[in-house]
């Protein structure tokens, strides 16, 4: 009976095993909130947010964007940041292309160089200069949007340069579409809202905030589901495929001719 | 008495095979005569089996389409499996297509045995006619069935093509754009060449079905009969085989056909079919639901041809756009005519190869032992001429590719290419020729004072040596077995005039031969065997008079 008595209620390990689920679920949850509130989703700045990023903005913008961010059209072309919105500093500065490395045809995606309250902060202040596309909520890039329609519109609109499946694809003098696979939906609206470098702008008269919620949902399905038909090859079509052919299946059955054709010892 | 021979020999199952056969069809003759066909043995002779294989593939997996396969230019909303393109309006030809890959079991796996096959037919063929080109196989007796070979490499690209534009995706649409292009900039003829082809405005309703037609029966049944041309002028002319003991111009050292090679080659079949199963199991090719319908204002970046149409698609990326005029009361489009009168006349000079050599050199011999590519330098040179000017043209068809993956601009690439395509082809005859040369001369060392062995050998009186080592009657063989051209003269003909192509043939031909490496003659290599060691201490002798001097 002592070993009765000593012996834990059945009911124990389930009670023990929902305290331990409700504990990291919970957690979890909390933490990711945490997360989210930090996210750059408000249109409207704080006083504090604006001073900040002015600090910010005179420390590492001002050398190339001026003072108070009005550009230079000297010898050395520097856009105006007036008026080009919260979105576009979003945009550059979370994808790391600003600030730039190196002049050249077109500005290279890196590690950002700051943090997101750094950006946001940065982003607040270039708004107050000037009214411009304001950074887009979490729900207006969610991807569930109609992937037919965003795979039409994408078509017909970002294919000729980004490549059916946003492989990406060459400019004239050096410049590039870059690949979108991986890109946040975020980053992808914030660049159709204000034509980054040498992309153009598609406003929200050219496609619609819905149109564009459509296209990220299509960029989301492919990103996110896995080849039909076996190894992509980097979606490049078919000069890969060709190249596929001569080097592996070719060089493949060449060995076996080879093997074949070799004299028995 | 012919009974009594007929009784001791006891039939083979070559033989046997055959009396069956002809009891009932009378064919036992021919194929008794043919089961003793004799084959060399070569890796490098199993490059056109494996286009043949491929082509079988090609029928099978075809055939298995045109099951499912609708070639109508009809709209049609789809509504079938793939999510990013459900509701929108397509071509019937489009909507099948897409079916086979997501609704039909195994269909998926079937487009793409067919186009990974496809892919391999004609790259087979190529490298086939690669070797046949560069062992000069192609020599008397063989042009013609040089001729029927270029024949099938030239349908091979045309049911590539037809096939490609089937699935009426963004991608072949374009590809038909610039087929449509192409004929429009002939002069006079093209317009109406075009509205021909498509009965009326690109693209009509018709090309799906016009080109479903070709691809399925006209190309392939004539693909089928240059084959059977091909096969049975193999048969009639034997095999060639490379030099060696015994090899000569008057046989065919190998194995026969029956059992050895029916065996080999039956089971390499199934090899290439497991190789193409194998990759169209594990790796996508043309995922047409990436491209989405056709439509003629959309072009999508990275829009290329399959790889056989790429040279033709890079000679027009490569012509410069400004050559484009107009005169008489229409526009010349230079920029598509001279990169099509170039890829034509790159084929016709890639077919009239042994004619223009068999006139250089006026040889009249039948050869059956293939030549060494280096002692033909001359043939070996334009062929390396001739392969750079096509890689180039095809790797212009990728320029964009280029210049995002090398991040570079992709307007240096183009002016990079343009150039290249000059200045390549004549760099490569150039190394190529005097890489010949030098391993002409090589070889000739090599045979004359045998193979350095690094073994170093002190004599009595101090002097070192390295001790040579002869080489083998085999190995010797191969080295000295080969033909000597010299340059002919610009003779006077029976009326006592030096005519034109006279000339002209004596020019061409010093081209050809003037710097040559002749054979290793008995009388040298009597010689040589003679001196071995004074050729060995000859040179030390020498050098040591150039110190002291």
């Amino acid at each position: 009976m002592a070993f009765k008595r000593n012996r834990r209620s059945p009911l124990a390990a389930i009670i023990v095993m929902a305290a331990g689920l409700a504990l990291t679920g919970g957690g979890y949850a909390a933490a990711t909130s945490a997360v989210e509130a930090a996210k750059p989703v408000s249109a409207i700045a704080t006083a504090e947010q604006v001073t900040e990023g002015k600090k910010l903005f005179a420390a590492n913008c001002a050398s190339c964007h001026g003072k108070k961010g009005e550009g230079s059209s000297g010898s050395n072309v520097v856009p105006s940041l007036i008026g080009v919105g919260a979105a576009s500093v979003d945009f550059q500065v979370a994808t790391g292309r600003m600030p730039g490395q190196a002049s050249g045809p077109q500005l290279e995606k890196k590690k950002p160089q700051f943090t997101a309250e750094q950006i946001s902060q940065m982003a607040a202040y270039v708004a107050s200069l000037g009214e411009g596309p304001a950074i887009p909520t979490d729900a207006m890039v969610a991807a569930d949007g109609d992937s037919a329609n965003g795979n039409t519109l994408f078509r017909i609109n970002c294919a000729m340069c980004h490549n059916a499946v946003g492989a990406g694809g060459a400019l004239t003098h050096g410049k590039w579409a870059p690949a979108l696979d991986g890109v946040e939906a975020r980053h992808v609206y914030e660049a159709m809202l204000t034509g980054p470098q040498n992309m153009p702008v598609f406003n929200d008269a050219n496609l619609s905030p819905k149109d564009k919620k459509d296209i990220i949902t299509y960029l989301k399905y492919v990103e996110e589901t896995p080849s039909m038909g076996g190894y992509e090859l980097a979606s490049l079509g078919p000069v890969v495929e060709g190249l596929f052919t001569w080097v592996f299946i070719l060089g493949f059955i060449i060995a076996i001719t080879i093997w074949l054709g070799a004299k028995s010892n | 008495m012919s009974n009594a021979v007929a009784e001791k020999k006891k039939p083979g199952f070559a033989a046997g095979a055959a009396n069956y056969l002809d009891e009932r069809v009378g064919a036992g003759g021919i194929l008794k005569e043919f089961g003793r066909k004799v084959f060399p043995d070569h890796w490098s002779f199993m490059l056109g089996e494996v286009a043949l294989y491929s082509f079988v593939v090609l029928l099978l997996s075809g055939t298995f389409l045109t099951f499912f396969y609708q070639p109508s230019m009809e709209f049609v909303i789809y509504d079938g499996s793939y999510g990013p393109l459900k509701g929108t309006e397509m071509s019937i030809a489009y909507a099948s297509s897409l079916d086979i890959s997501f609704d039909v079991r195994g269909g998926l796996l079937m487009r793409q045995v067919h186009h990974w096959s496809a892919l391999l037919f004609v790259a087979a063929s190529g490298l086939h006619m690669l070797r046949v080109f560069f062992t000069g196989a192609f020599r008397k007796p063989r042009e013609i069935n040089w001729l029927v070979g270029f024949m099938l490499f030239v349908l091979g690209m045309a049911a590539g093509f037809t096939g490609y534009s089937l699935p009426d995706d963004l991608l072949s649409g374009n590809g038909l754009r610039i087929i449509d292009g192409m004929i429009k900039g002939i002069p006079v003829i093209g317009a109406y060449g075009s509205s021909l082809l498509f009965g009326g405005e690109f693209p009509g309703e018709y090309i799906v079905a016009r080109l479903y037609g070709l691809h399925i029966l006209l190309v392939p049944a004539l693909i089928l009969i240059f084959i059977a041309i091909h096969l049975f002028m193999v048969v009639i002319h034997k095999h060639t085989h490379y030099s060696g003991p015994g090899r000569t111009d008057s046989n065919v050292v190998g194995y026969p056909l029956m059992p050895v090679y029916v065996a080999k080659a039956g089971g390499f079949f199934f090899i290439v079919f497991g190789v193409i199963m194998l990759i169209s199991a594990t790796f996508t090719i043309n995922p047409i639901w990436n491209y989405g319908p056709y439509d003629p204002s959309p072009v999508s970046a990275g829009t290329q041809p399959d790889w056989y149409i790429g040279w033709l698609d890079g000679a027009l990326r490569l012509a410069p756009s400004h050559w484009e005029f107009v005169a008489f009361g229409g526009t010349w489009s230079m920029n598509i005519l001279i990169p099509m009168i170039v890829g034509i006349g790159f084929l016709v000079i890639v077919a009239a190869y042994p004619f223009i050599e068999a006139w250089v050199t006026q040889d009249k011999r039948e050869h059956h032992v293939l030549d060494r590519p280096r002692n033909a330098p001359t043939r070996t040179g334009i062929g390396a001429a001739g392969v750079t000017f096509y890689a180039v043209l095809w790797a212009g068809a990728a320029t964009d590719l280029i210049a995002t993956n090398f991040k570079v601009s992709l307007n240096q690439v183009l002016t990079s290419m343009q150039i290249l395509l000059i200045v390549g082809p004549i760099v490569a005859y150039i190394i190529t020729k005097r890489a010949c040369l030098a391993l002409q001369r090589k070889d000739r060392e090599i045979v004359l004072h045998g193979r350095e062995t690094g073994r170093i050998v002190r004599l009595p009186h101090g002097e070192y040596l390295e001790v040579h080592e002869p080489l083998g009657e085999f190995e010797q063989w191969k080295l000295i077995d080969f033909k000597d051209y010299q340059p002919t003269l610009a003779r006077p003909n029976s009326k006592g005039k030096i005519t034109i192509n006279a000339r002209i043939r004596a020019a061409v031909s010093r081209i050809y031969f003037e710097d040559r490496i002749i054979p290793v003659t008995q009388t040298e290599l009597d010689a040589a065997r003679h001196d071995h060691p004074e050729a060995i201490e000859a040179p030390v002798e020498q050098e040591a008079k150039q110190i002291t001097q």
